[in-house]
């Protein structure tokens, strides 16, 4: 579990998370949502340790990440996989140089050895005979989904991804969506999922925090979204008649 | 950002290159990259150049040196000591931190504003020493044969120029080549080369890393980093110069 206790952040003088506290759960997906500017990036930045906190710990399964030495903090950075938004692959590396670049940092494993690896995880995320393929050969969807090859490769503890769907076609951020709770739940991963794709959401949100101006404004799952009436979530939520209809109709249902 | 904590940050920067590499192969596979890149594809024009404006130096020197009491030696003799002194290190270390500078700049600029960088931190790897010290590696080790390739082909186009144009002869050209030769000028120009290569791998690469934007951000930084490469070559110019001439 990543628990997180008055967490603040700020740049400039500007504070942009304002003391912070809430807790992820283990192997479950758990989603970060709010408006742009809600602090959401810089939230996912601090757990993942981009972002040095100016108040507050965060904790990964009881190991505070702020007090490790080098040598912990080196072990802790392998047990985490990052999704980036724009998906970050290196862009003058082949598909399976880029999913490979992880193990030959950081193991001992021989070519051949590597080379499996890195076909079970391109297979894994539905990507065979890409491999010598260049990032810009490739579509959004692909682009994402070698990104999420490179982060699952050396068997993460934890997973974290920002906006993994953004910039993709409906069908497409539903593909990624799903490819990211089989994995998870496939291998047990805790992945905290930064977004405002509203079906991410409904979908696959098992916890869900709810970030407004730089506090947590609610948390739950994605059966509570439902029923509250927290003013912010449901007007965040809610703001498109097709939603209002769907929790409409899903309420009408539990009633 | 004042002046002062950009020097501060430039040296905090290299604190943190200057370490091992974590993993030796893939230094070493990323120094032979970038002997490629900033090195090999720099060839072409610094040849190019370099054979004409030792061609200029000659033409230049031969029409304003029309007295009869000069020797026509003498335009052997200066084209020499203005290619290896001046010329070869200084000129052409300002071409290269235009050339490779705004390279640098731009691909790790670009690397930082699409979270490459970023990523290569979440993974644990220090970015700095593995993608800037090969870069700096890779010029000191590069632009010194790189300057005396300069150097060789200035004094050569200083030859041609004076034979196809029939201002002097060949064999005047040779004396004043070999005229009163002190090694220490070719000593004294690489020492230059040495200092002159730091700064254009250094630079450009402080400027790439900490970009801040999108790419109208990345084509500032590398505008500021050839602007801010040229002027310290030329002050650290004038501070050798001092130092080791007089």
């Amino acid at each position: 579990m990543i628990e997180v206790k008055d967490l603040h952040k700020g740049f400039n003088g500007v504070e942009v998370l304002k003391g912070i506290s809430t807790n992820f759960l283990a192997g479950k997906t758990n989603l970060i949502i709010g408006q742009s500017g809600s602090g959401k990036t810089v939230f996912l930045k601090s757990l993942i340790g981009l972002h040095v906190p100016e108040k507050g710990t965060i904790s990964f399964d009881g190991r505070i990440n702020t007090a490790f030495s080098e040598q912990e903090k080196m072990q802790w950075r392998q047990e985490i996989g990052m999704v980036f938004q724009g998906s970050a692959l290196f862009d003058s590396q082949t598909v399976e140089e880029n999913v490979m670049f992880p193990l030959k940092m950081f193991t001992k494993k021989k070519q051949s050895e590597m080379l499996d690896r890195v076909n079970t995880v391109l297979k894994r995320v539905n990507l065979e005979n890409s491999n010598k393929k260049l990032p810009a050969e490739l579509s959004g969807g692909m682009q994402k989904r070698v990104a999420i090859a490179r982060a699952i490769v050396m068997n993460p503890k934890y997973l974290f991804c920002d906006e993994p769907n953004s910039g993709l076609d409906p069908q497409t951020a539903i593909v990624i969506d799903n490819l990211i709770q089989e994995i998870t739940e496939e291998y047990k991963i805790t992945t905290v999922i930064n977004t405002h794709d509203m079906n991410s959401v409904i979908e696959i949100g098992e916890k869900i925090v709810f970030l407004n101006k730089g506090v947590k404004a609610w948390e739950g799952t994605n059966k509570d979204i439902f029923s509250t009436d927290n003013e912010a979530v449901v007007s965040f939520v809610y703001s498109s008649n097709l939603l209002k209809k769907v929790r409409d109709v899903y309420l009408n249902e539990t009633k | 950002m004042t002046y002062l904590e950009h020097v501060g940050k430039y040296f905090v920067m290299l604190g943190r290159v200057f370490k091992m590499p974590q993993k030796p192969l893939i230094f070493y596979q990323a120094l032979l990259k970038e002997i490629e890149d900033l090195g090999l594809k720099s060839l072409g024009i610094i040849m190019f150049i370099s054979f004409f404006i030792g061609g200029v130096i000659s033409l230049q020197t031969a029409l304003n040196l029309d007295s009869p009491f000069i020797p026509d030696s003498l335009i052997g003799f200066a084209a020499k000591r203005s290619i290896i002194l001046e010329f070869a290190p200084t000129f052409c270390s300002i071409i290269l931190a235009g050339k490779v500078g705004s390279y640098i700049t731009s691909s790790l600029g670009t690397m930082r504003v699409t979270e490459q960088i970023d990523a290569l931190e979440v993974m644990g790897i220090n970015s700095l020493n593995l993608l800037v010290l090969p870069k700096i590696i890779a010029a000191l080790f590069f632009y010194p044969f790189l300057i005396l390739l300069a150097m060789c082909l200035g004094i050569f186009g200083g030859w041609v120029a004076g034979v196809l144009s029939g201002l002097f002869t060949g064999a005047d050209y040779i004396i004043g080549l070999q005229t009163d030769f002190d090694p220490f000028l070719i000593v004294y120009a690489l020492t230059k080369t040495l200092i002159f290569s730091f700064i254009i791998a250094t630079v450009p690469s402080y400027h790439g890393y900490y970009v801040k934007g999108g790419s109208i951000a990345v084509g500032r930084a590398s505008t500021q980093a050839v602007v801010w490469t040229t002027i310290l070559i030329v002050v650290a110019n004038y501070i050798l110069t001092q130092l080791l001439l007089t």
